[in-house]
């Protein structure tokens, strides 16, 4: 049994320390929002936790195409591995900006572009995991995951102009524009210090988890290897 | 017309042929033999051009797979234990399908020719649905020589089949293999491989493990032989 | 041996798949009175569970509709490549010398023509059950453009969706879950485009959305040309 490697021992540790910090931040070091108060502070990691997710999202469909043309079973596990650690991040999203948008939009839920995209965006990859299931054959199967990542990597984003053809009350802290957005709010320098600091922490966070995903499919194979050998 | 060379197939972890080596001339008639499980079904239906090799090199009909299958498909006639046939065309329709898949040209006359060969001729206008299962299964021989191809590929053709059409097939299958066809069979029949082949490999834990001409085994028996190699094999 | 082998052009065997499929379904008629009394159930079913009255109609008809026709469709789509699988026909299919994205699109285009012909026939029935001033619209040359528009969406990723959902283990449920999150922009835009011309509004309005169904027709059309290959290779 190999045990972790250095660099990923060192990547724990630092992942740790960083979101110890990035939860001070929002928590400590941020400024009280004046209008919405402390509810605001759930904003720092629902921005980053939905980034990590999206950078899961794409990481996801590349993978995909370079399965494809390639026929390599490395970028199969990659893939999978880019969907889970996204299908849990965009959950904590979604479960955080709710927590938000009770106070301040008077509803756990609303079926706005963002929301119902993220909320589509998690079907896809549960059916993604559902059709892995149901097929035995790994080749077939890392197969029809990566036509099906690429399927959804085009329509989800596709999804999202579509809903966005509706009226959005989405804010859109950084690009800023939408007048009937509500919720939205100017950002000081600490805050945008704040968002910035635990996009980056997730950013860590998450090739840290990608690593010990990748791992952990390593370890399984070989645990299967080690029963096959055992049968014959 | 086949060369295949230290052919390896996997799926997942689970590795199906190990290393085989096989070749057969233009015109011989090679019967296929082993237990099940041993790979008899996937090592033709890589040489169909339907499942790739993971290693090793394929060549049927001079042609390369799967860089060539196009090529090697235009060539080679497949007749598996499922019928691959449509029950809700006639006879004919089927064959008018298959036969505009190919290009060919000439079509209702080669339609003719064939359904006189398979002895279908009475029935080109009835659903495929109503027919038994042996009369599906020589349409199916229909189909598959169509397009006059140079390598047949038969699949436990006799699986469902009583003892009348089994002897049916085995004129129908003669007939194809008479016109300087090269065939691979599987079987797990071998009284019937034995009417028909010129040689019998035995495919067993995913390689050939024996072969032998039919003037090779002489005054033996065929069953003496495979019981053997399996046994060596072991 | 002859080396030049008649070869059948794209377009030859694109038209065969889909009249092989078109003839077969014209004489069995399973797949179409299935998918139209399956139909004509989910409006039904609408009918009690939304108290369809006039109020209620003229904002709900686009969304009924849609709903029905996604629904019946699926029913439709899994048939259609369960008929391939059950009887190896999809072996027979890939066995022969075309590029296999002729094979898709064959079937695409009987897929398409099953969907088309519910639809005209709900589309009028439905009208009759609940007549008033925009159910008369839902036969205008725009209506019926956008529904063709929607139908050529659902139907290419359908198509393509269908013949992975029929070789995996759970291939009854698996084309809906794997089918709907990834259609949902054409049934936003062909509801919301309906519902414009129902409601009489102005087509400027029409147009973003059919630009929208334009634009992701093109793109999964492409799509599914390019990785039908993936799809029913092995």
């Amino acid at each position: 049994m190999s045990s972790q490697p250095r660099t990923l021992q060192i990547l724990n540790f630092v992942s740790g320390l960083l979101l110890a910090a990035a939860a001070w931040m929002s928590l400590g070091y941020a400024p009280t929002e004046r209008v919405m108060g402390a509810v605001q502070r759930v904003f720092y990691f629902h921005v980053a936790t939905a980034w990590v997710g999206m950078l899961g999202f794409i990481v996801a469909a590349v993978a995909g195409v370079i399965f494809l043309v390639t026929g390599n079973l490395k970028w199969d596990k990659i893939g999978l591995a880019a969907v889970e650690i996204s299908l849990a991040f965009f959950f904590i999203a979604i479960v955080l900006g709710s927590i938000w948008a009770r106070p301040i939009w008077g509803t756990w839920w609303t079926w706005e572009p963002r929301l119902t995209t993220a909320a589509i965006l998690e079907m896809v990859y549960l059916a993604y995991l559902l059709l892995r299931q149901g097929v035995e054959d790994p080749e077939r199967r890392a197969r029809f995951g990566a036509v099906y990542t690429l399927l959804g990597g085009i329509s989800v984003p596709v999804t999202f102009v579509s809903i966005r053809l509706f009226r959005t009350i989405h804010p859109v802290v950084i690009m800023g524009g939408n007048p009937n957005a509500q919720g939205g709010f100017s950002m000081e320098t600490s805050m945008l210090q704040t968002m910035l600091f635990c996009i980056f922490a997730f950013s860590v966070i998450f090739v840290t988890l990608f690593w010990h995903r990748l791992r952990l499919g390593d370890l399984a194979e070989k645990v299967e290897q080690l029963k096959l050998k055992l049968i014959q | 017309m086949i060369e295949v060379r230290k052919l390896i197939k996997r799926f997942g972890l689970k590795t199906i042929l190990r290393g085989v080596d096989f070749s057969v001339a233009p015109g011989e008639f090679v019967a296929l033999l082993g237990p099940n499980g041993a790979g008899k079904t996937t090592f033709l239906r890589i040489l169909s051009t339907l499942s790739r090799p993971s290693l090793g090199a394929v060549t049927v009909a001079g042609f390369r797979l799967p860089q060539d299958a196009a090529a090697v498909r235009r060539r080679l006639g497949v007749v598996s234990h499922m019928p691959l046939l449509y029950g809700d065309l006639t006879a004919e329709e089927n064959l008018r399908f298959f036969g505009r898949m190919y290009g060919l040209e000439m079509l209702a006359a080669r339609i003719d020719d064939v359904l006189e060969m398979v002895g279908l001729t009475a029935r080109r206008r009835d659903l495929v649905r109503t027919f038994s299962r042996g009369m599906q299964q020589r349409l199916a021989i229909g189909r598959a020589v169509l397009h006059n191809p140079d390598v047949m590929l038969f699949d436990e053709p006799y699986t469902g089949l009583d003892q009348d059409a089994s002897e049916m097939l085995d004129d129908v299958l003669r007939e194809v293999a008479a016109k300087g066809r090269t065939v691979v069979m599987t079987s797990h029949d071998l009284a019937r491989a034995e009417e028909l082949a010129t040689r019998f490999d035995i495919l067993s834990r995913g390689v050939i493990s024996a072969s032998v001409s039919r003037a090779g085994l002489g005054a033996n028996n065929l069953l003496d032989f495979y019981k053997q190699a399996l046994a060596n094999g072991q | 041996m002859d080396n030049k082998r008649p070869s059948s052009s794209y377009f030859q065997a694109v038209l065969a798949v889909a009249w092989k499929d078109l003839a077969a379904e014209l004489r069995s008629r399973e797949l179409l009175s299935a998918m139209l009394v399956f139909a004509l159930l989910v409006i039904l079913i609408f009918n009690f569970s939304l108290e369809l009255d006039k109020e209620a109609r003229e904002n709900v008809t686009a969304g009924v509709l849609w709903t029905t026709f996604a629904f019946a469709g699926t029913l439709g789509l899994n048939r259609s490549m369960a008929v391939e699988k059950d009887r190896g026909c999809l072996d027979g299919l890939l066995l022969a010398p075309v590029d296999r994205s002729a094979i898709y699109f064959g079937k695409a285009i009987s897929n398409l023509a099953f969907m088309l012909l519910v639809e005209i026939i709900v589309l009028p029935v439905y009208s009759i059950l609940y007549t008033s001033v925009s159910t008369m619209r839902l036969f205008t040359p725009a209506f019926l453009g956008v529904t063709l528009l929607g139908s050529i969406g659902y139907v290419a990723v359908g198509t393509l969706l269908a013949s992975m959902a029929v070789q995996s283990r759970t291939r009854d449920v698996m084309l809906p879950i794997l089918l709907f999150p990834v259609i949902v922009p054409v049934l936003v835009a062909s509801v919301q485009a309906s519902r414009a011309i129902l409601q009489a509004l102005e087509m400027s309005e029409v147009m973003a959305w059919v630009n929208l169904l334009i634009v992701y027709d093109v793109i999964f059309i492409a799509l599914a040309f390019m990785v039908f290959d993936y799809v029913v290779e092995e």
